[in-house]
């Protein structure tokens, strides 16, 4: 993933450079295409509450794949602004967080979009069951710890320092990620798919193992919302990077 | 998912055999919007709200592309 990125920093010369350096960014247009067409238009199986929506698969999973794995990218920046303070790698780690959260917040709020329909209207549970599931507060925690990280970088006037508690801070809200979303909701059972309690009451939502039909278009889908949520994550980079040049040839010298 | 394949298999020839006396076992699915062709509305919006989208984040890499060339000396 990285050494994709680095091409793109290079200034661009000619059209048909600019075409092999952001093979990447036609990629994620075509696979979002794909994406598009391939998730309303293919076969999905049949199951009982979910009917349709399944295809959600696509959208709202999507999204908290691409989160986690801008969060990745943005984790490994802040260590590696860590090893050697470079301050072109916090602007890095910062941008990339702030495209996770994004990508976040889309997630969460598909996700109760698409609980109102399958776990309220359908499957007739009360609102206090729904306030009281743990992958929703799970995921509300790992949010608002990433929330509070541009609070944290907001507060610093020293640049230097900014970026250093920032960098670490970052590490522990990455950290805290598996916890919150992966562990806790796994195991003290929740109504998401994927958590041990949902066999009692919802066998629709307890398929333990992704069908094939909809691996066809969730993984070209996970793929291409990530390179799309990379490529405007590269733009606030490069914007941040024009501004603080005069910073970051100081750095250099 | 070898055990999916044996459920969906089960479903299946239970759904089958049971056909005949409950229609209401199936699941629904929107076949409707499928067998009248409005299905292909719904993508060709999206298909083009999905292309405006990726215009709009192309013509700002390449306004940002022209502000790196002019920046650089």
């Amino acid at each position: 993933m990285f050494l994709i990125l680095c091409p793109t920093f290079a200034p661009l010369k000619k059209y048909h450079l600019t075409v092999n350096k952001s093979w990447w960014k036609i990629a994620a247009f075509l696979l979002l295409i794909y994406t598009i067409a391939g998730g309303f238009l293919m076969p999905v199986p049949h199951l009982h509450i979910l009917n349709e929506t399944i295809r959600n698969m696509y959208f709202h999973v999507a999204m908290w794949f691409g989160m986690m794995i801008l969060f990745t990218i943005s984790f490994v920046y802040s260590i590696k602004y860590l090893r050697g303070f470079n301050y072109r790698n916090d602007i890095y780690a910062h941008n990339f967080a702030s495209l996770g959260c994004l990508f976040g917040i889309l997630g969460y709020s598909t996700g109760v979009i698409w609980l109102s329909v399958t776990w309220m209207t359908d499957q007739a549970q009360s609102l206090g069951t729904v306030l009281k599931e743990p992958k929703l507060i799970g995921a509300a925690i790992a949010l608002l710890i990433y929330g509070a990280y541009f609070v944290l970088r907001g507060s610093f006037t020293d640049i230097d320092k900014r970026a250093r508690v920032s960098a670490v801070y970052n590490i522990f809200a990455f950290m805290m990620l598996f916890p919150s979303i992966w562990v806790i909701p796994r195991l003290v059972g929740s109504l998401h798919p994927g958590a041990p309690g949902s066999e009692s009451g919802n066998p629709a939502l307890n398929f333990k193992d992704v069908d094939s039909r909809i691996r066809m278009v969730f993984y070209p889908a996970v793929i291409g919302w990530t390179l799309l949520g990379v490529w405007i994550a590269t733009l606030r980079i490069r914007l941040q990077l024009l501004k603080d040049k005069s910073l970051l040839q100081d750095v250099n010298k | 998912m070898k055990l999916l394949k044996k459920i969906l298999l089960l479903l299946v020839t239970a759904l089958s055999a049971t056909s005949v006396f409950a229609q209401e076992n199936k699941v629904e699915m929107a076949d409707v919007m499928r067998s009248n062709g409005k299905i292909y509305i719904v993508v060709t919006i999206c298909l083009t709200i999905l292309a405006v989208l990726f215009f709009y984040v192309f013509t700002l890499d390449r306004k940002i592309t022209r502000f790196e060339k002019s920046n650089k000396d």
